[in-house]
C-alpha cells in the first residue's frame, strides 16, 4: 500500500495557513456570503423530502457495501467498460496516472485538451504535468476557468472560485481572456456570456476532453458526471477522444443505486432538487460521441485508507461540500488553509489519510469538533469521531517515535495522573487557587505558557476562594453537626 | 429520587456555583442529591486531544465514582457526551471489554441537567424567578450530541420574569473546543468575535448556555472587551427565586 502523492498537503501547518487566510478581510466576507447562501438553499430543499433520513442510510448502506467489496466491483467494472469498447487503466499514484493521460494524449497527436470540472485531476496535479508534455489543457467549468485564468487554485469543492467575488472575476477576465471586450462589466449575466464566447470556440476545436467522474456503475459499466452548465455535456460528447480519470472508490454497484445518490448529491451540494445536466455513458456507441473511451482508475492512497476500518468512510464522500458550507472554521479560513485540494472537514480527514497523518498531521485538529458536518453529510460520515480517531493515531505515531515525550505528552500524561485519584486532583486545585494572584477585578488578563494563547484575546476566569468540592464537605461537616 | 452530581473538573475547579445552584434546584423539587467523593473528570479533552490512552484511567475513575448511582446528573452537556458516547469506546480500544460494559450502564443513567428535569423528572417549571434580558446559546454537544433539542428554551419560558431573546445564528459554534481554543487560536478567536456580536445585537445582559467551558469562552471574550453582558449558566438561572440566589 502506497500513500498518495499530489495536490493533498500544505506547505505549512494548519494554524499558519489559517492566520494569514483570517487577515484577509475580501475573502472572508466572500466566504461569508456564499456559504450563507448555500446554506439557506440546502436547508430548504433538504426540509421538502419527507425520507431525507432513510435515503442518508440507503447512501450509507450502499457506500458500506461498496467498500467492504470494493475489489470485486472494480474488477466488474472493468470487465464492463472492456466489453462496451472502453479502454481500462490502472494507475497506482498521482505520478502513473499522469503518465498515463499525457500517454494517451500524445498519441492522438492533439496538442490541446478541454476539461470538465474535476478534483481527481486537480489532486494528481494533470494540467501542470500536460504542460510540460507541450499539451494545454482548457478548464471549461466557469469556476475552473476563473481559476485557470487567475492562475490561483481552488478553495472548495463545488466552488472552487468561491474566495472571489465578480469584481475580481471580471479583472481576471480583461487580464487574460484573450479578445474579451474591453467594456466588460462585473454583471453575472455579462461574464457568463464573456466565458460563453471564450468556451465556444475551444469546445468546437478540440478534439480530446478529459473528465472527472461521480459515479460508475459496476453492473453496468456506466460513468456519470453530474454538472450546472451544460460545459461538461460538450467536453464528454463533442470531442473525439475521452479520457475519464476517477478515484476507485466512486465505483457503486448496481443502476438501481444511482437514484439514491442523485437524489442526496444535488439537494446537498446546490441546494437544488436537481441539478440541470447529468450526463451518462457506457464505453463508446459507434457513430456518436468520442470513438475512443479511456477510463483511468487511480488509488493514490485509497487502498491506504480502505485498511482503517474506523477511517475508511472517509471513502464514502460523494464530494457534495455541503460539510465545508456549513463548517464554522471553513467559514472562516477558506479552502486554500487546508493546502489540499479536498478542504474542509471531509478534507480533513480524508487528506491526512491519504498521505499517511505523519505528512499532514495540523489538519485533523483543524476543528472545534462543533458536529455540523456531521448532520448535513448526505452518506452519514461520522466526521467528528473520525477526527478524533486521527488525532489518536497521530499522538500514538509520535510516541512512537520519539524517545523523549513531547511537551504536550507530558502535560497531558500529569493531567491524567492527577484527575486519576480525587485526593491528587484536590491538591492540584488548591495549587491553581495561586491563580488568584493574577487575577484584577475578578479577571485573569494574561496566563503564562501553555495557556498564553488563551488570554491572547479573552479572559480568563479569577478561580474561587473554595471549590465546590470544599463547599460540599464544609456544607455537610456543618450540617451533621 | 436520589440523585449523583457529577460536577465535572471545570465547575468544580472554577465555576463551584454552577454545582451549587444545581443542587439547589434539585433539593427545592424534593430530590436528594448526593456528591460521590471519588469522582473528578470525564477525560474528554484527552480523547479530544488524541491521548485516548491517559483518558483510561479517568474513565475507570468515574466508573469506580459512579457505579450502583440510580441516576447521575452533570451540569455540561459536553461532559455527559463524553460520558455517553466516548468511555465505552476508550475502554474497548484498549481491550477492556467489562469496564466498556459498565460504562455503557452508567451512560445511560448519565443526565446533563436539562435532560433530568424534562425528561426523568417531568418538570418544566422549576419555579425559578430571575428578572432579566437573556438570550441563549445551544451548545454545540448538547444540540448535535445530546439532541436536547428545545428542552432547555422550555425550562427557560417558565422563569417568571425572564425575558429570552432570540440570539441570531444560535447553532454556530463559539469557538471553544477544547484544546482547539489554543491549538488553533485565531480561529476560535474569529468564531468567536462573531458570536460576541450576536450575542451584543440581542440587547440582552446575560448569554446563557448549558456548558461552563463555552460560557468561559464566551464570557472571556466579552469580558475582554468590556461588552457590559455577562454569561450565566442555566443552572444559575433555574436556581434563582425571589427569595434572592441560590448561593
Amino acid at each position: 500500500m502506497t500513500h498518495g502523492t499530489g495536490h493533498l498537503r500544505g506547505d505549512e501547518p494548519f494554524p499558519a495557513a489559517a492566520r494569514r487566510a483570517l487577515g484577509d478581510t475580501q475573502l472572508r466576507q466572500n466566504l461569508g456570503n456564499a456559504t450563507r447562501t448555500i446554506r439557506a438553499k440546502r436547508a430548504r430543499v433538504v426540509a421538502e423530502l419527507p425520507d431525507w433520513e432513510p435515503l442518508r442510510d440507503a447512501g450509507q448502506a450502499i457506500k458500506a457495501d461498496t467498500m467492504a467489496h470494493l475489489d470485486s466491483y472494480l474488477e466488474q467494472l472493468e470487465a464492463n467498460v472492456s466489453r462496451r469498447g472502453g479502454i481500462v487503466h490502472w494507475a497506482r499514484d498521482a505520478g502513473e496516472a499522469c503518465q498515463i493521460v499525457c500517454g494517451l494524449v500524445t498519441a492522438t497527436g492533439e496538442r490541446e485538451v478541454v476539461k470538465v470540472k474535476s478534483l481527481v485531476t486537480d489532486e494528481i496535479g494533470l494540467n501542470d504535468a500536460l504542460g510540460a508534455a507541450g499539451i494545454t489543457a482548457h478548464e471549461t467549468d466557469l469556476a475552473e476557468l476563473i481559476i485557470q485564468l487567475g492562475h490561483d487554485w481552488p478553495s472548495h469543492i463545488l466552488v472552487p472560485a468561491i474566495h472571489r467575488n465578480r469584481a475580481e472575476i471580471r479583472d481576471i477576465f480583461l487580464r487574460e481572456m484573450r479578445g474579451v471586450d474591453a467594456q466588460l462589466t462585473d454583471e453575472p449575466a455579462a461574464l457568463a456570456e464573456a466565458a460563453r464566447q471564450y468556451l465556444r470556440r475551444k469546445f468546437l476545436s478540440t478534439r480530446v476532453g478529459i473528465s472527472g467522474a461521480n459515479f460508475a456503475i459496476a453492473e453496468t459499466g456506466t460513468l456519470c458526471v453530474v454538472e450546472s452548465e451544460g460545459n461538461g455535456r460538450m467536453c464528454l460528447t463533442l470531442p473525439e477522444t475521452l479520457i475519464t480519470v476517477m478515484g476507485i472508490e466512486k465505483v457503486i454497484p448496481a443502476w438501481a443505486d444511482l437514484g439514491v445518490f442523485l437524489q442526496l448529491l444535488p439537494r446537498s451540494s446546490t441546494g437544488e432538487r436537481m441539478n440541470p445536466y447529468t450526463s451518462m455513458w457506457t464505453g463508446v456507441t459507434p457513430g456518436d460521441g468520442p470513438q475512443e473511451f479511456h477510463l483511468v482508475l487511480l488509488d493514490n492512497g485509497r487502498t491506504a485508507v480502505l485498511a482503517d476500518p474506523a477511517g475508511r468512510s472517509a471513502l464514502h464522500c460523494i464530494r457534495c461540500s455541503a460539510c465545508l458550507n456549513v463548517c464554522p472554521v471553513y467559514e472562516r479560513t477558506g479552502g486554500h488553509a487546508y493546502g489540499s485540494v479536498y478542504p474542509g472537514p471531509i478534507g480533513a480527514v480524508l487528506s491526512p489519510q491519504l498521505t499517511g497523518i505523519e505528512n499532514n498531521a495540523s489538519l485533523p485538529y483543524a476543528s472545534s469538533l462543533c458536529g455540523a458536518c456531521y448532520d448535513v453529510c448526505p452518506v452519514k460520515i461520522d466526521i467528528p469521531s473520525m477526527l478524533v480517531h486521527l488525532r489518536g493515531k497521530h499522538v500514538e505515531a509520535v510516541r512512537s517515535r520519539r524517545t523523549v515525550p513531547s511537551a504536550e505528552a507530558i502535560t497531558m500524561a500529569a493531567a491524567s495522573w492527577t484527575m486519576a485519584r480525587p485526593g491528587r486532583f484536590g491538591a492540584a486545585q488548591r495549587v491553581g487557587r495561586l491563580g488568584r494572584v493574577l487575577a484584577r477585578g475578578g479577571r485573569v488578563r494574561r496566563l503564562p505558557p501553555p495557556l498564553a494563547a488563551w488570554t491572547r484575546a479573552r479572559d480568563a476566569p479569577e478561580p474561587p476562594i473554595q471549590s465546590f468540592r470544599q463547599w460540599w464537605r464544609a456544607e455537610h461537616r456543618s450540617q451533621r453537626q | 429520587m436520589r440523585i449523583a452530581l457529577f460536577i465535572t473538573c471545570l465547575a468544580d475547579t472554577l465555576y463551584p456555583d454552577v454545582g451549587k445552584a444545581t443542587v439547589c434546584i434539585l433539593e427545592r423539587l424534593g430530590h436528594e442529591v448526593t456528591f460521590p467523593q471519588g469522582q473528578t473528570c470525564c477525560g474528554q479533552m484527552h480523547v479530544n486531544s488524541g491521548y485516548q490512552r491517559d483518558a483510561l484511567p479517568l474513565v475507570r475513575s468515574y466508573v469506580a465514582a459512579f457505579d450502583g448511582c440510580e441516576a447521575i446528573v452533570a451540569p455540561s452537556a459536553s461532559c455527559v457526551g463524553s460520558v455517553r458516547h466516548q468511555h465505552a469506546m476508550v475502554a474497548r480500544q484498549f481491550g477492556e471489554e467489562k469496564l466498556a460494559r459498565r460504562a455503557e450502564a452508567l451512560a445511560g443513567r448519565t443526565f446533563e441537567l436539562s435532560e433530568l428535569l424534562v425528561d426523568v423528572l417531568g418538570v418544566e417549571d422549576v419555579g425559578a424567578y430571575y428578572p432579566h434580558r437573556v438570550t441563549y446559546h445551544p451548545t454545540c454537544h448538547s444540540l448535535r450530541l445530546l439532541r436536547v433539542g428545545d428542552r432547555p428554551y422550555r425550562l427557560l419560558r417558565h422563569v417568571k420574569g425572564l425575558e429570552l431573546v432570540e440570539l441570531p445564528e444560535a447553532e454556530a459554534c463559539c469557538g471553544f473546543g477544547g484544546t482547539f481554543a489554543l491549538k488553533n487560536a485565531d480561529v476560535s478567536t474569529a468564531m468567536l468575535a462573531d458570536k460576541m456580536r450576536h450575542v451584543v445585537d440581542t440587547g440582552a445582559q446575560k448569554c446563557a448556555a448549558a456548558d461552563s467551558s463555552c460560557l468561559m469562552h464566551i464570557g472571556g471574550g466579552l469580558s475582554r472587551l468590556n461588552a457590559g453582558v455577562g454569561t450565566v449558566h442555566l443552572a444559575e438561572i433555574l436556581a434563582s427565586t425571589r427569595d434572592g440566589s441560590f448561593r
